[in-house]
Parts: structure tokens; sequence; C-alpha cells
């Protein structure tokens, strides 16, 4: 669901690229993006390009119920970016259950049925 | 802010309709039928009701709800936001209410048909979620990666959980057996007289790998739950009043809804650390003083991250608690001896508070000898009930 506070990360993964949210009052990074700096109440906040490395912190294998824009198992995963913030994402080109928590994982970006991308990650250095 | 309540509140009905699978009637009338066999349980006339509270997630309109019931005059109405982490929200809304002396007679309820209506455990993706989630954190950052349901949201914090505690599929299991034999001994529970084994939890399917199978995951149920609230002195003639001692948490947003994967350390349930401030330290109630607790199970996973969440044993150790046996019967805390939301039927933890009330006028179907301090908790919202 894209919403005037989320559009600028799905415009820049139709790009390929990953942004997080930076707060140009105290420069913090925030993911999920927000319409307010919840550290200082700014609304002076724009997009700035992730290097696309980090580690994962938790995942699930999704087996039920499913739905016909998936494949399952559904491999979710929290990414941990180097930058300090967190995605909920997917995990490709890695057998399911060879996922581990602490894995190095690097983005790449998935074409969905309808158009756009969404960023993912794969483990890091997979060909 | 403190769990504990100025001003004295009581609850003095409780009602409910039969849980199934499939009601064959509108969610209005099941709130109805609650209601009323909630003012009969009370013994006060429908024409007394002058407040109503439920949730944000409740499908029934309360004018229908006021005209089919024949409510005259409400004076005073709320809705906690969401539905299952704030389901013990109504009773701090309730008693603020009578409190404050804006209402004398509070009727909460919840209504649902979550498995003949719009199931809360179906992979949906349309903007019209479910759960009613669209646009909250995981209608946004979580449809997109197929992570659709409350089982697989939770799912990403209960795998964060295993790996920080060492609690296995199996340390689950030891909870959902004991959930499933209270259900067993429970005739109006959805799992009246099947009880399971340790091997029968394990030879359920993965719904979510390594954390969630099947049987760790709660009934969606038809159905509906009422409570009547008031205050002292119209609950001194009323038959068997249960006080509110402390209610707490309605407001604790951080973890609604179920969604927030972005808190530091995940294996904490951090809304129940908030709430359990406020309810023991601030609320003037001891841990040692809860004689049964009743603690949102829609999971397995979740029910250990509370006890240890709410202090009821150290970080790590709820597995160790539960093997031990400390949530049967003379155990440390029986615990949702209903059968719990896993085995008794799921109506978003409203029906855990009616458990409750059974347990502390000595009506339960597992009875805990002697009950005189309750607790109810679903993560973020809680209540201390007390007899008399």
């Amino acid at each position: 669901m894209v919403t005037g506070d989320n559009e600028g990360f799905w415009s820049a993964a139709e790009e390929g690229r990953l942004v997080v949210q930076r707060c140009a009052g105290c420069r913090a990074l925030h993911h999920p993006p927000r319409p307010m700096c919840p550290d200082c109440r700014s609304v002076d906040l724009g997009w700035e390009q992730a290097v696309g490395t980090g580690v994962v912190y938790s995942y699930a294998l999704l087996h039920h119920p499913q739905h016909p824009a998936f494949e399952y198992p559904v491999v979710a995963a929290l990414v941990d970016l180097d930058e300090g913030v967190r995605l909920v994402t997917n995990l490709v080109d890695v057998e399911p259950h060879q996922v581990r928590i602490g894995m190095p994982v690097e983005v790449a970006f998935e074409p969905t049925a309808d158009g756009f991308a969404v960023p993912v990650f794969r483990p890091r250095g997979a060909p | 802010m403190s769990g504990r309540l100025r001003g004295s509140a009581s609850i003095v009905g409780l009602g409910q309709t039969e849980f199934s699978k499939s009601a064959g009637r509108s969610e209005t009338r099941l709130a109805a039928e609650a209601i009323v066999s909630a003012l009969a349980d009370a013994g006060l006339p429908v024409e007394s009701v002058d407040g109503l509270v439920s949730y944000t997630i409740d499908p029934v309109e309360e004018t229908e709800l006021v005209r089919s019931v024949g409510i005259p005059e409400v004076r005073w109405s709320s809705r906690v936001p969401y539905g299952g982490g704030g389901s013990q929200g109504v009773l701090l809304h309730a008693a603020a209410a009578v409190a404050a002396g804006v209402a004398e007679v509070v009727v909460a309820y919840r209504a649902v048909k979550a498995r003949s209506g719009a199931r809360v455990g179906r992979a949906e993706v349309s903007g019209r979620a479910s759960s009613s989630h669209a646009g909250t954190t995981a209608g946004q950052w979580c449809t997109p990666y197929g992570v659709l349901t409350p089982a697989s949201w939770m799912a990403l914090n209960a795998t964060r959980y295993m790996h920080a505690s060492g609690a296995t599929s199996e340390d689950f299991g030891r909870a959902v057996v004991q959930m499933r034999a209270y259900a067993a001994a429970n005739p109006n529970a959805h799992f009246a007289g099947r009880p399971i084994t340790l091997a029968d939890h394990q030879a359920s399917r993965w719904i979510a790998e390594p954390c969630i199978r099947l049987f760790d995951c709660c009934q969606e149920t038809d159905g509906a739950v009422a409570l009547v609230v008031t205050g002292a002195d119209r609950a001194a003639d009323s038959r068997a009043p249960v006080a509110v001692a402390a209610a707490a948490g309605a407001g604790v947003f951080e973890e609604e809804v179920a969604s927030n994967h972005y808190r530091p350390d995940l294996s904490v349930m951090d809304s129940s650390v908030a709430l359990a401030a406020q309810l023991f330290d601030e609320g003037g109630v001891g841990r040692d003083e809860i004689d049964v607790a009743m603690i949102y199970d829609a999971f397995s996973p979740i029910l250990l991250m509370q006890l240890e969440s709410l202090g009821f044993c150290g970080r790590g150790e709820a597995k160790d608690f539960v093997a031990d046996g400390h949530l049967g019967p003379g155990g440390r805390l029986p615990c949702n001896t209903n059968g719990g939301l896993i085995g008794g039927g799921y109506i978003h933890g409203l029906n855990l508070t009616g458990e409750a009330v059974r347990q502390l006028r000595g009506e339960s179907c597992n009875q805990v000898g002697g009950a005189t301090t309750v607790l109810v908790t679903s993560s973020r919202t809680g209540v201390v009930l007390r007899r008399g």
C-alpha cells in the first residue's frame, strides 16, 4: 500500500535503489519512514541511499496459509542494515533451511507481478 | 500513569454465546445475546445500561446494537484501538468511566465471526485486510513480502525469541499440551474432550517454521462475550461481584499490531514489561498474590514470552517454568484454565476475562481452590481482578 509517507521508498526500489529516511533536523535514520521525525519532531525529511548490506536478525519459513501471488515456503526475514535500521523482507538465492540468524546478506531487487519492484536480500557473495 | 484505580469498579455480570465454527447469525445478534445474558447474570435491567465499550476492530455498530437491545439512553461510549492486544483495555475504559461518574452501568463486549466470517488467519492482500490492519505497519511493510497473517507477523519475533532463549518447538508444545488439557475438561471449549500429547503437537504441520505449528495457533471462533461493569454501590447488590483492582495499558501501542518488528530486542515483549510496571509496581499488586493467570495465547510462543516479560520468571526461563508444570493444576501460576485461546476459542481475549470471573466465583471447570486474585493480560493491556 503506497502512501504519501512511504512513496519514496517504493519509487526508489523501482529504480533499483534501497533508500532509508534521513531526518534533516537531527540526522537520524528511520525505517519505516514516518511523516515526522519521532526523535526531534522535524518534518524536514529526505531519502538516503543505503549501502545495501546487513545481517539476518530473524526469519520464518511461511508454509500456510498460501496466497497465489507468492511461492512457498515464503522465506520471510528481518534484516538489520549496516546503517542501523531494520527491514521486513524476503531472502532469495538461498535454500530455506540454510537460513540462519546472523547470516550476512546484500540487497537485490525482485520484480512483482504488477510491475513494481521490491528490495529483497541474498547471501552476501552469492553469484 | 498508574494501574491503581482511584475509584472502585466491579464486574457484576458475565454473558456469552456458544463458541462455534459457524454461528449462523450476525455479529450484532451475537453481541445482543451476550449482553442480555450478562445483564441477566448481573440482575440489572437493560434500561440501566448507560455506557458501552468495545474495540475499533469489532464489526458491531453501536447504533444497531442499541436499537436491537433496546437501551434507551447511552451517556458514554468508546472503543479501544484494534482488538486482541487491547482486549483488557475495555475494562480500563469501563472502570475509568464508572470512576469518573460519566456512566453507572457499562457493558463491554466483543462479537466476532472469526471462522465463518472474515477469517483472521487467511492470507489476503487486499486493502480490506481480514483483520483490519491495512494501512498500519503490517499492511504497508509486511504485505509486499507475503507476510500476511498474524501468525507470520508473530513468527519473526518468535524465531528471535528461540534464538535468545534456547526455547524449542517442543517447549512451546508443552504449554499447548497444558492448554489442551484444561480445554478437554471444559465443555464450552472448542477442544472439549480432546487432549493432545507432545507427540501430537510435534506431528502437526508447520504454519511458520521453526516456531509456529498448527497446534500452536488459537482457534478461529464465532461467538460473543459481554461483561457488565459498575461502581461499588450497585456491585454490593449483585450476587458475585468481582473487583477491578488494577487496570492498565490501553495506550501502549509500540507493539500493536503484533507487527512492530523494529524494536531493538524482539525477544522481549516491551509492552508487557511496561504493563507489568503499571499493574504490579505502580498498581500495588504483588506478583506472588496472583492465584491464577489468563495470558493471551494467540500463539504459544507469546505465552512464554509474556511469562518472562511480565516478570513471572527470568529471561530464557519460561521453557523451564512450563516444563516444571507451573501452568498446570497445583503449579505456581495455573494459567488459562478455560483452555486459553488455543484450546478454548478465540473471542479476541475477552473470553479470558470471562474465565477469570468464573475462577473468582468458584465456577470454573478447572477451579483453582481458594482463588482470590486473578491476572488477565494481553500483551499491552491487563487487569487484576479480585473476589468481592
